[in-house]
Parts: C-alpha cells; structure tokens; sequence
C-alpha cells in the first residue's frame, strides 16, 4: 500500500511520441525545434515507426534534432520500425539499436530481441496483454512498456500493479489517432492506383492520415501508408486520475498535426491538477478542431466511442 | 527432390476433423470451445471430450493434431489459456499453436516436451523475431505471416533453424496478423482477446429501397443492388470512400488461392501448408483437402499440381495469391 501511495504521489511523465504521418523533413525538424523549446514533456519518441523507405528524408536532421532535445532536458527515445520484412529493414534496426547512447523504443519483437540484455522500451505496437508476457520482457530489460490501445481500464489496472511489484514503468497513449493495423500493403500508393514500390510518396499529401469514409459518409479510419489508424482522436483526459490510482506513472501524447505544445500544457495541467477537466476538455476541443475524440477501449466498448467519464472500480 | 509438404487442414467440428482426416490432411488443427483459439465462433470448436476422441481417430490414421490456443490471455484472468495447453498436453496433442509471449513462457516451462508452434497471430516477418521465439521457447515451427513474397519467404528460410508454415488456400488477412484492432473498433469484439473479427453479433443487414446494406457495429461495410450478392461485412474486405472515390481500399471480397505455386513454395523452403477455414462446413474441407492432397502428391512426384478450380469455395467467388506475388503490396 506504501508503494502505491508514493507511486500516486511521483508526479507522473508526458512523452511525446513518435511521429507516425510522412511530414515533410523541415516541417519534421521545426516541429521537434519548437517541442524542445516549449513542450512541457520529459521524453520525446523519434524515428521512423511505419514505413522505412521514409528514413531517409529526415535522417539529415536527426543530429541537431537530438541534440535540441538534450539540450532542453529531454530524455531522448529512438523509436522503430513496427512491421520488419526484410535485410534492409532489418540493417536500419540493429543501426539503431547499436551503441548504449540513447534509450531504444522496439515496436517489434525482432528489436526487443536485439535490445535484450540492456534497459530499452517495449512500444505500443507489441502484443503486451498480459502479466505473463510483461513480466517475460521485464526479465528481458524492458523498463518500460507502453501498452497497446486497445485495452480496458481492467487490463490496465492489472498490469499497473504488476509492473509496480517488479519495478517496471507502464506508459498509456491519452491523445491521437489510435494505431490500429499495419500492413505490407501501402493503401496510400493503393488509393492513388499506384504501386508500393512507385509510390511517389503520396502520404505526405496527409499530414494527419487519409480520411476514410463509410459508403453513406460517416468518417470511419485514418490511412497512413501501410498504416491504419483510427478517424477519432484519443482523449483520455478524463481519465488520467483513474490511471494515476492505478499506479501508471507515464502518458503519451501522439503527434498530430495540431499545436502539440499546447495539447502537451494542457495535459500537463490536467496531471499537475491546475486545470479542471472540463475545462481542459473544452481547451482540447478548441486546439483539435477537426477531429472527433473517443475513449472507448478505456470502458471496453467499442474504439470509437466517447464514453461519458465513470471512475474506475477497482472491483 | 525436396521432402514431401505437410498438409495442415482446418476443423471447427468433429465432423470436418473426420473429413480432413479422410480426404488425406497430415495435420489437423482446431482450438477448443472459448475465446482462447481465434476462431471464437458460436456453435465451432472442440470440447475436452471431442478433442480426446478426435486424437484418437486421427491417430489412427496417422493424422497429427495441433491445438490452436492463439489468442492473448486476459490479464487477471490466464488460467482458461493455462488450461487450454495443460488439456492439450494431457490429451495427447501434437503441437500447441501459440501466439502470446507469456503463454509460450508458461507452455515451455511447464510443458517441455509439448511440441510448439509459433501462430500467425505472433506476427514474426524476419529472421531476428523467429529466432527469438526459438531461443526462447524452443519453437519448432513459425506460421509465417501474410506479408511476404514468395522470393521473401525463399530467402527467410536460409536464415532460419525453424520449420515454416504458409497459408495456401482460404479467408485472407490483408493486415498484419495479431496486429489489427479494426475490428475492436467498430465492435469492441478483438481478434487479439476475444478470438473473432468482424462477429456476427454485429452484422445486420438494411434494405433501403433497392439497395441491401451491410453493417458492422454502427459502420456500413458495403451496400448491394438487388441482383448482387451480398457478401459477409468483413471490416478490410468493404467499400469505402477515400478522396471522394469509392473503392475496396484495402481489399476486394476474396480469397487466397495459390494452388499453382506450390512448386515454388516447395522450393523455397517452406514445410507445410495450411489451409484456412475452421469456420467452414466438412463439405469445403473435404473438397479442398482433397485437391491439396492430390497437388501436393502431385508436386512432391515432380509433376506440376493438376488444374482444379477451387473458386465456389472462395469467398465472393474471388481468388487471388496475395502478397506472394509482391505486386500485391
């Protein structure tokens, strides 16, 4: 009980994580200047998470974007490829993973793999569902797992106590787009009848992801390359006390192409409780205009919906 | 001249188990009653008692039996998957096939002598994630996900000590398996925990004016003119709207076919061959366990595998190879 108590006492971390849309490399670069300087997060994900014939347009700028961040306090993540098919997929990892500098996000077991034996970061595109399989990649050395989305606050809560008991550090995603499915298609070259191999690189088109409709109009999902995303926002503002009770120490925001320095305050302000959650909400709605929001898997309701906010009951 | 390809057939019933093991399957799988096998569907699937007489008929006919238990446990609540493998091993069971790095700790640990497999749902595309589910759980055989090419596939055995397995015939991922909540989206029922994608608890079908339209939760799937079929609303397999163009995105209402590729995937490396279908009625097993047990005789002889056409089996009639052919991508 001690340690839950000082568990819910630490003020819980914001990270910022990866990048998932194909923005331009200047853009890319100016955005991670500007969280640097002024976002109220303690860690930052970066690196190619979808495609890898991305890498190399912002690969120019990945020095002096590492080194803002240091400078202004950031832990500083490297973040990875989610689906790996072949040699060359395969090289860029283990170039990443190479080396003890910096703290390596897997988003595939093939990289916690790589990165077993040393302090790394399970990400939210590896199957972590249970303790069984948390408590497996603790004993690898993980020290942190950021779980897939589509978990009920049951499950969280669960896990929250297990990785209190075996000193590990559960991260939750609270804002973006939700990473639903990856392929080894490219429905973005597929949409523009064009070939993954030729594909012109037609996702730049979309910084927040294709919008995809249903046949009587009702946005549905989010293509992002070989990516599947959902239409709706995640919005776990409401939700952040609940998990904080639970002993989850660390929440993600995922980049959209909106004002991420104030979505990041106005969490930070909802955590540090210097914002009502209304009003944080309202704040939330105002910066993210264009999208809807939903809380669904929280409740073990369908993703898309936004439930009305009920306190956890630990049963 | 390659070893003979192991046929891995499907069976959601004794009585498609029966069929399989007639028309000539080496390996039957299946998964038992509940939401620890990913083909969670009402009326499917084995008891205890069905599983103990189905091994023992199979066996007979020295058939093996592989227990799919290849769904993610729910934290808080792993003994129905403990008891899922525990069963398995006591009964007799072939193989375990598993999906879930917790599960396979728990299988190896308790179980060392329970042949394991790696699922397709565990996703493993690469040398590096294959090698890291046999060092640490001593798996024998990966099911290779629906990613790669045939030259992908060729290339990955060379680098790997482990038998693989490749889908040849049936329903059709076109995502990542094991890495899709589309359908917990639209439904909260997922793939991952529950054992069903796109269930028919969420299907309704509207008829407006001349039109039939299918739903999925509260998403239109696809809509039909009355001289159409209406297909099942599989969420990837409708049609939707992308820049104001209506198309199947990610793909058509089809099945996967690669009947006449099986020379190259003998020639790749590639151990044994599944076909989908645990949801299907005997009739299908029989008929495509009894034209991939004639192709892969014929292929294992030398000869190129007889020209069958499989299509009424396929969903919509359609067939295609999929992404063994990287144009697919």
């Amino acid at each position: 009980m001690a340690m839950r108590k000082l568990a819910k006492m630490a003020s819980p971390k914001l990270s910022l994580g990866p990048i998932m849309f194909n923005w331009p490399a200047e853009k890319w670069r100016d955005f991670y200047f500007r969280i640097a300087d002024e976002a109220a997060v303690d860690s930052v994900c970066i690196g190619e998470v979808v495609c890898s014939k991305r890498v190399s347009f912002v690969e120019p700028h990945l020095p002096e974007v590492i080194e803002r961040l240091q400078a202004a306090g950031k832990e500083v993540v490297l973040s990875t490829l989610a689906l790996v098919m072949t040699d060359r997929e395969m090289g860029q990892i283990r170039a990443t993973t190479q080396g003890d500098d910096f703290l390596v996000e897997a988003n595939d077991v093939s990289t916690a793999s790589l990165l077993a034996g040393r302090p790394h970061v399970i990400g939210p595109l590896v199957n972590v569902y249970n303790e069984g399989t948390l408590e497996f990649f603790a004993r690898q050395g993980a020290k942190r797992i950021c779980l897939p989305v589509e978990l009920a606050a049951s499950t969280l809560s669960v896990l929250a106590g297990k990785a209190e008991r075996i000193g590990q550090e559960i991260e939750v995603i609270v804002f973006g787009r939700l990473p639903l499915a990856v392929s080894a298609r490219c429905y973005h070259a597929r949409a523009h009848s064009l070939h993954k191999d030729g594909c012109e690189f037609v996702c730049t088109e979309d910084p927040d992801g294709m919008e995809l409709e249903t046949l009587d109009g009702k946005p549905f999902l989010a293509v992002n390359g070989t990516q599947t995303l959902s239409y709706s926002c995640c919005n776990l503002l409401a939700e952040i006390e609940d998990m904080r009770d639970m002993g989850i120490g660390r929440f993600r925001l995922s980049p959209q192409d909106v004002d991420m320095v104030s979505v990041a305050q106005i969490f930070r302000d909802v955590i540090d409780q210097r914002l009502e959650i209304s009003q944080a909400g309202v704040r939330l709605e105002q910066l993210a205009r264009d999208f809807t929001f939903s809380n669904g898997y929280f409740y073990g309701a369908e993703g898309h919906k936004m439930v009305a906010h009920q306190p956890h009951d630990p049963g | 001249m390659t070893d003979p390809l192991e046929l891995v057939c499907p069976a959601g019933t004794p009585a498609a188990l029966r069929a399989a093991v007639e028309a000539g399957a080496d390996c039957v799988y299946l998964g038992f009653r509940d939401e620890t096998n990913a083909r969670n569907f009402p009326g499917l699937n084995f008891s205890r008692d069905e599983l103990a007489a189905g091994i023992e008929l199979a066996h007979r006919q020295g058939t093996k039996i592989l227990v799919a238990i290849n769904t993610y446990p729910e934290a808080g609540n792993s003994s129905p998957w403990h008891q899922a493998v525990d069963d398995a091993a006591t009964l007799g069971a072939d193989a375990v096939i598993l999906a879930d790095v917790g599960l396979l700790d728990y299988a190896t640990n308790k179980h060392p002598n329970l042949r394991r497999h790696l699922s397709v749902q565990a996703s493993a595309s690469n040398p590096e994630s294959i090698n890291f589910y046999q060092k640490n759980f001593g798996v024998k055989r990966v099911v290779l996900p629906r990613v790669l090419s045939v030259a992908e596939i060729a290339k990955l055995n060379k680098q790997i000590d482990v038998e693989t397995e490749v889908f040849v015939f049936g329903g059709l991922c076109v995502m990542a398996e094991g890495r899709c909540a589309l359908s917990s989206y639209a439904t909260g029922i997922s793939p991952n925990k529950n054992g069903a994608c796109s269930p028919a608890s969420h299907v309704r079908y509207e008829e407006t004016g001349d039109r039939l339209i299918s739903k999925l939760g509260d998403y239109v799937i696809n809509e039909f003119s009355n001289d159409e079929p209406a297909g099942y609303p599989t969420l990837c397999k409708g049609r939707f709207v992308a820049n104001d163009k209506v198309s199947y995105l990610f793909e058509e209402p089809t099945s996967l076919s690669v009947f006449m590729m099986l020379p190259e995937l003998a020639e790749a490396g590639v151990t044994a061959l599944k076909i989908e279908g645990r949801q299907r009625g005997k009739a299908y097993v029989k008929s495509v366990v009894t034209s991939f047990r004639q192709a892969v005789d014929a292929v294992s002889q030398g000869k190129s595998p007889p020209s069958m056409d499989l299509s009424s089996l396929s969903e919509g009639g359609k067939q295609t190879t999929g992404v063994y052919e990287k144009t697919w991508r």
